[in-house]
């Protein structure tokens, strides 16, 4: 137990249908950090922070936040959430759903006050999109949406961030803007853990990095686990065997 | 589909109505056909519509927040995806009602009161459900087949054990059969303050719960990581509809329970975006309909209200769904139209600056006069519609009629097309040096999205692109511009292509 370690994880698997998704991973993420999370489709990367989170049950292993269950630091972590998991078409403002990330501090049943939409506009200005608040969120583009999404985190003002795939889909401008986001989160020494897709960018943007393909092929600082090798290992070798053995295990499941 | 199968149940037994197996259903049949309308006489309309009765304004009071809660309940059903949930529960009501009312004797209660109805109903809807979750989840059967079967077999098991009660000797079992179609007119006072209550504290928790919902509705992974029981919340909005749909029982029947649910949502959704002013009118579509529908029905006392009440929500519904401000019909007409409208006054101003730009002439440009024939050959348009346009962008000052039959921009048109004409080139230079169009495609690559160009998106290319202008600060094209033999040949070549300008020489 260490109640300094932003992230912790031990011998993690998470199973779906007996098909094992993540396997094993073992991760720890120091504080004052931006780490990348990369590996190839389907590798468990968006699953790994949901399990994090307890949001899929956890078939085996251990995960601590600052030395505690998630159950206990919850108010220590933001969610941005991948942006196609919400239907883009539900009738709200942007700033109503900014000011999500306050329900649990605003509390159950009362309503949203003016101070609580004070700060939900403070994070609206600090990703940039300020003149949007009112804007229904069907209008949006693509950036904009995830910046929504990435001020509705910075609200709750955790200490440790989990965003799966902030950068996916997003124009130039909203790029840099998250980078420069992230960079201030890491200069008022929070952490970071990022689920990212684009392989070229990743030396610039992080200071550390987990190779993922079910299992945690390397994790480190970037430079040294950044190698050619390493991503030839997590995009190339994917574990045949073990997803045949899986595949027939669930075919004879089907037909049980 | 339910209304389908209680009529083919229906014609069976009149046709082999001599079988004493079918002579029942008859029964049952004949006491719901047996409605015989007279028109009410003033005095009745009277009476009902200024509220004269006690029991009707309990009746109307009862209904009408009944419709309230509906609406309510049904926005948040309807974008959480499970409106057709809230039908396979009210359909699976049935059996309950039956059953309570046979058992109700032997357990010494009395079977004809409305709340052991009403528990037996939420017994047997709640049953239903919980099977659909089962066969969801134990089989590989998806949710609409698992909805199809619960639904019809409750339906199915309630039709029968409604026949079997009307045999019961010490039945008396008159007037079950409202559940299934709705009858307000057979309520009493005390039927109609029940559903008040529940009606009203269903406001209340979903006025509380007003955010909570909300979030579980927009994104449940973000809920589920906040903290939030998603599951505890997720059976919470199921209860509510449970409580909805058995107070509707009475006075909208269990076949058109679901309408109350999905139509105000649905027809609100065409008004607004905002969710809060959404649940407004959808609540005041459903109330407006429930007052109507018992209103009806104390008129009429042998229509059914379920009927009625459906009718003014639909009714409702078809004019939202025309009229609608943020997404009816008739507004996203209006909107095409206006996108058009603009984008063939676009299409002009461009011409007759390109026009300008192939006479390579000193003179005044609001002195050229081009003929009408020329831009007629320069799209695929018709003439009516080039000459509507024409007349549109003369009344907006734009150009003028020369007396030789030509037009001339006006120097308010001329600075519009310029602007215009830049716009399209610096989108053109665009897909020429950053998305590789090639030259002489990309005028026609241009013209499909240059005319959705936002004020930012023109900033960011003047950026990117600092080019050399022109004399009226437009950029150069990209591609040739047609022959700049000049005016007179072009206009001649009727059989031109459209197209023709855009290709290569």
């Amino acid at each position: 137990m260490n109640a300094s370690l932003p992230l912790s994880v031990n011998d993690l698997t998470v199973a779906w249908h007996r098909k094992p998704v993540i396997w094993d991973v073992d991760l720890e993420v120091q504080p004052g950090q931006l780490v990348g999370v990369v590996g190839p489709n389907g590798a468990g990367k968006s699953t790994l922070l949901k399990a994090i989170m307890d949001l899929v049950p956890k078939a085996s292993g251990r995960v601590e936040i600052f030395g505690q269950t998630y159950r206990q630091s919850r108010h220590r972590v933001g969610y941005v959430p991948q942006r196609e998991s919400v239907d883009w078409d539900f009738p709200i403002s942007v700033l109503d759903v900014v000011t999500m990330g306050l329900y649990g501090k605003i509390g159950w049943c009362m309503p949203v006050r003016r101070r609580h939409r004070d700060i939900a506009r403070k994070a609206l200005e600090q990703v940039g999109i300020s003149e949007l608040a009112n804007r229904q969120i069907s209008q949006l583009s693509g950036g904009q949406q995830q910046r929504t999404f990435l001020a509705r985190a910075l609200v709750q003002d955790a200490d440790l961030y989990l965003m799966d795939e902030p950068f996916a889909a997003v124009d130039a401008a909203t790029e840099k803007a998250i980078v420069e986001i992230l960079r201030e989160m890491r200069r008022a020494g929070k952490t970071a853990l990022v689920i990212h897709h684009d392989l070229p960018t990743v030396p610039e943007y992080f200071d550390s990095v987990v190779l993922l393909n079910m299992r945690v092929v390397a994790s480190g600082p970037t430079k040294d686990v950044f190698t050619r090798e390493n991503l030839e290992r997590t995009y190339g070798g994917r574990l045949t065997l073990l997803d045949e053995a899986t595949e027939a295990m669930r075919r004879r499941e089907r037909t049980l | 589909m339910s209304v389908l199968l209680i009529l083919t149940v229906f014609t069976d037994g009149f046709q082999i109505s001599d079988l004493k197996f079918h002579s029942s259903l008859l029964a049952v049949a004949e006491s719901l056909t047996n409605r015989s309308i007279t028109w009410p006489e003033w005095g009745q309309w009277k009476r009902v519509l200024l509220l004269q009765d006690y029991n009707t304004r309990v009746v109307m009071l009862g209904t009408g927040l009944l419709g309230m809660a509906a609406g309510l309940v049904g926005s948040f059903t309807l974008l959480r995806r499970r409106a057709l949930m809230g039908d396979a529960l009210s359909h699976a009501t049935l059996p309950g009602v039956g059953l309570a009312f046979l058992l109700a004797p032997y357990l010494g209660l009395d079977g004809k009161s409305l709340p052991i109805l009403l528990t037996g109903a939420a017994l047997s809807g709640t049953l239903g459900v919980v099977a659909i979750l089962y066969i969801r989840n134990l089989t590989r059967l998806k949710e609409d087949a698992a909805l199809g079967i619960v639904l019809s077999v409750f339906f199915g098991a309630g039709i029968a054990i409604l026949t079997i009660v009307q045999q019961v000797p010490s039945g008396h079992a008159a007037g079950l059969e409202s559940f299934i179609y709705g009858k307000t007119a057979s309520m009493i006072a005390s039927d109609a303050q029940l559903i008040a209550v529940a009606g009203l504290l269903s406001v209340i928790i979903i006025a509380l719960l007003f955010k909570e919902l909300t979030l579980l509705c927009f994104d449940e992974g973000f809920a589920g990581a906040r903290g939030y029981p998603v599951l505890v919340l997720d059976l919470l909005l199921m209860a509510l509809v449970v409580v909805v749909t058995i107070i509707g029982l009475q006075a909208v029947g269990l076949v058109l329970m679901i309408a109350l649910l999905v139509i105000p949502a649905a027809a609100a959704r065409f008004w607004t975006h905002d969710l809060k002013r959404m649940m407004l009118i959808s609540s005041g579509i459903g109330g407006v309909g429930g007052l109507a529908g018992s209103a009806m029905s104390a008129v009429f006392p042998n229509l059914p209200s379920g009927a009625m009440i459906v009718i003014v929500c639909s009714s409702l519904f078809f004019f939202s769904l025309l009229c609608g401000r943020s997404r009816g019909v008739l507004v996203r007409i209006a909107r095409r139209w206006e996108l058009n409208r603009s984008v063939d006054r676009q299409h002009l101003l461009r011409g007759m600056y390109e026009l300008l730009e192939t006479r390579e002439s000193a003179a005044d440009p609001a002195e050229i006069s081009m003929p009408f024939s020329q831009l007629l050959a320069m799209r695929t348009w018709s003439s009516f519609r080039l000459s509507r346009q024409i007349e549109r962008c003369r009344r907006h000052g734009l150009l003028v009629r020369r007396d030789d039959g030509g037009l001339s921009l006006t120097d308010a048109g001329l600075a519009e097309a310029s602007r215009l004409v830049h716009e399209h080139r610096l989108w053109e230079l665009y897909l020429i040096t950053q998305a590789d169009v090639a030259p002489g495609r990309v005028d026609q690559a241009a013209d499909a999205i240059e005319h959705v160009l936002e004020p930012e998106l023109i900033a960011q290319l003047e950026q990117l692109l600092a080019q050399q202008r022109t004399s009226r600060g437009v950029v150069a094209s990209p591609h040739p511009l047609e022959s700049s033999a000049g005016l007179s040949t072009v206009s001649a070549d009727k059989s031109q292509s459209p197209f023709e300008k855009d290709r290569m020489p």
